[in-house]
């Protein structure tokens, strides 16, 4: 026992020591947890539109007020006529114009349908996109309000509400998905790392010679990254929430067991490299290419797997963040507790054995 | 010397042991042994299969067949007393760089489960004998490489082994600094521990008690540096060597 605590004493040495392992650990969770909440962010604010009101009527007025007021939309500038709004386009000083029709309240009055032209920039197709639902809504909604004493015939209304995130909140999908991302990035590259590094400065001969059981020096190596990686976890889950205000409905009892069991696994995969990687070179490309990569792009993290061709669903199926980020939301976001999140933790579970079970084949291939 | 040591029990005992990396012989039948208070030397080019037999004494390797018995212990099923018994320093010198020469010590000491008084007594008599006591808190990436070297030898013996292997220990130093570390050598195997060391060198040959000449996985030769000279007559350990390769040719 004593031997193993301070060979666990050694490896925070080793951390504490090194200032790049230090920003790693303690720097990069908070800067990406930043970075994600705040730049790459899927809500619209401000977005700077343009106006050509060949009417000029008291409902082209109140309608553009309502646009303005939105909070989605400012303008950029009220134009006189249709050539003028291309070269904006290219400009790229707007994301989009809205064109209403000679005499608009009249003809809205006289005949019941009026025309009213959205123009997009879609070379940001998902932006576009978006700003022209704001715009629809807004401008339903005005007719609806406006209107209400005219009843139109078998109409149906959607009265819509968005569960579990009511305001849209982007931060509410992207810390779970930042947490997956920096506890893979602590536990399997950094483990796989500082173990790759003591083979390559030849120290790990000396611990297979000496009297240290293979599995003590695995755990030795892993401990303290287990230890920090929780740390991690616990800080973004209170960033997340303190800063971006992304609730834990669910139990921490829960919440915690399932990232103990995520960085386990992680902790399994990094082992499981560092068999593969005789240094740290490798080790870091490995992971890199290897792990970060699909962590975001395969996860469910930023792009939703449902939209993926299916030979790309099958394979986000064997990616280990989009069962820990799917459990995560459920946990933190719909506050469901295991009779839900069973399958993932099952998954989870079964990834890590089988990380750890390859790990022993390998090393145990080595010493013969 | 050596003929007053053969009188024991040898302390490593090697029968036909054979290394196999799929069809590749790295070791063929190697066979020898080793006793008590001996330095014993392998000497051969690189690749000649010297790594692969000292990986293989030591239990970090496991052989293809053959019999290896080490410290009174089975090769095969008493790996770990083995690793009691044995201190190891490999070529690069194996200590961490990042932690002070006494965070080293304590480190190893650990490991090998010496208690904290006789640690403490072996630190101070290590540390004033390397002449390092007021170096001790500093950070061993900072030393020179011979001091590397005689540090990484002492902390082999800290636990008191029966055997040391030194795998090529004294890479990269001038002849002078090797000879200083050889004269640290020396004192070991004067208080009784036996001397393991592969080397490519031909004056850290002569130094040893005996020496085993590998090529290509066999050993080719086996006997005192005074006797293999006379009988290669020749008038250095090289001449040996040199001939030895010529007369495979």
């Amino acid at each position: 026992m004593n031997q193993l605590l301070g060979f666990v004493k050694k490896e925070f040495t080793h951390i504490f020591r090194d200032p790049r392992t230090m920003v790693i650990l303690f720097g990069i969770p908070i800067i990406q947890l930043m970075l994600f909440g705040y730049v790459i962010t899927t809500e619209i604010k401000d977005a700077r539109i343009a106006i050509l009101d060949h009417s000029n009527d008291n409902v082209t007025r109140e309608i553009t007020e309502k646009l303005l007021s939105s909070g989605y939309f400012k303008l950029d500038a009220n134009l006189r006529s249709e050539t003028e709004i291309e070269p904006l386009f290219r400009k790229g000083d707007i994301k989009q114009v809205v064109v209403f029709e000679r005499d608009f309240a009249q003809r809205l009055e006289r005949e019941g349908v009026v025309s009213m032209q959205v123009l997009a920039d879609a070379s940001d197709p998902n932006t576009a996109q978006m700003l022209y639902n704001y715009t629809n809504g807004i401008v339903q909604d005005y007719i609806r309000k406006k209107f209400s004493s005219i009843t139109i015939p078998l109409q149906i209304k959607s009265e819509v509400r968005m569960l579990y995130n009511e305001n849209m909140v982007g931060a509410f999908m992207y810390v779970p998905g930042t947490m997956a991302l920096i506890l893979m990035l602590i536990s399997a590259m950094m483990t796989s790392i500082t173990i790759a590094r003591e083979k390559e400065m030849g120290t790990m001969e000396i611990l297979l010679v000496s009297p240290l059981k293979a599995k003590h020096i695995v755990f030795g190596k892993v401990a303290p990254y287990l230890l920090l990686s929780i740390i991690d976890a616990s800080v973004v889950v209170l960033l997340g929430n303190l800063v971006f205000g992304v609730p834990i409905r669910g139990s921490i009892v829960v919440l915690a067991f399932l990232v103990i069991l995520y960085i386990t696994m992680a902790l399994s995969l990094g082992i499981l490299i560092s068999t593969v990687a005789d240094s740290q070179q490798v080790a870091m490309f490995i992971s890199g290419f290897a792990l970060m990569l699909p962590t975001i792009l395969l996860s469910g993290f930023i792009y939703p797997i449902e939209n993926m061709p299916v030979p790309l669903q099958v394979l986000s199926n064997l990616m280990p963040p989009r069962w820990f980020i799917d459990a995560l939301k459920q946990v933190m976001l719909k506050g469901n507790g295991l009779e839900y999140i069973w399958p993932n933790v099952l998954i989870l579970s079964g990834m890590t054995l089988v990380f750890l079970l390859l790990s022993i084949k390998k090393f145990k291939l080595r010493l013969q | 010397m050596s003929t007053e040591i053969k009188n024991s029990q040898p302390i490593i005992e090697v029968r036909d042991l054979v290394k196999k990396f799929g069809s590749f012989v790295a070791d063929d039948r190697l066979t020898f042994d080793v006793y008590p208070g001996e330095i014993f030397g392998f000497l051969g080019a690189n690749g000649a299969g010297k790594t692969t037999a000292i990986r293989m004494i030591c239990g970090l390797l496991e052989p293809t067949s053959g019999k290896l018995k080490v410290a009174g212990f089975d090769g095969y099923h008493e790996r770990e007393k083995i690793k009691r018994n044995i201190g190891y320093m490999s070529q690069k010198f194996s200590l961490y760089e990042d932690m002070t020469i006494y965070e080293n010590i304590r480190l190893y000491a650990g490991i090998y489960g010496i208690p904290r008084k006789v640690r403490l007594e072996r630190t101070d008599e290590m540390l004033q004998k390397l002449q390092l006591t007021e170096h001790r808190n500093s950070l061993v990436g900072g030393l020179p490489l011979g001091w590397k070297q005689k540090l990484s030898f002492s902390l082999a013996l800290l636990h008191d082994p029966k055997i040391v292997f030194l795998d090529e220990p004294s890479g990269g130093v001038d002849p002078l600094t090797r000879r200083t570390f050889w004269d640290l050598i020396y004192e070991a195997a004067h208080k009784g521990v036996t001397i393991f060391v592969t080397t490519h060198y031909m004056d850290e040959a002569e130094y040893c008690d005996r020496v085993a000449i590998m090529s290509e996985g066999k050993i080719v030769a086996l006997d005192t540096p005074q006797r293999l000279k006379e009988v290669y007559e020749a008038d250095s350990m090289d001449g040996v060597f040199l001939k030895i390769a010529r007369n495979k040719e």
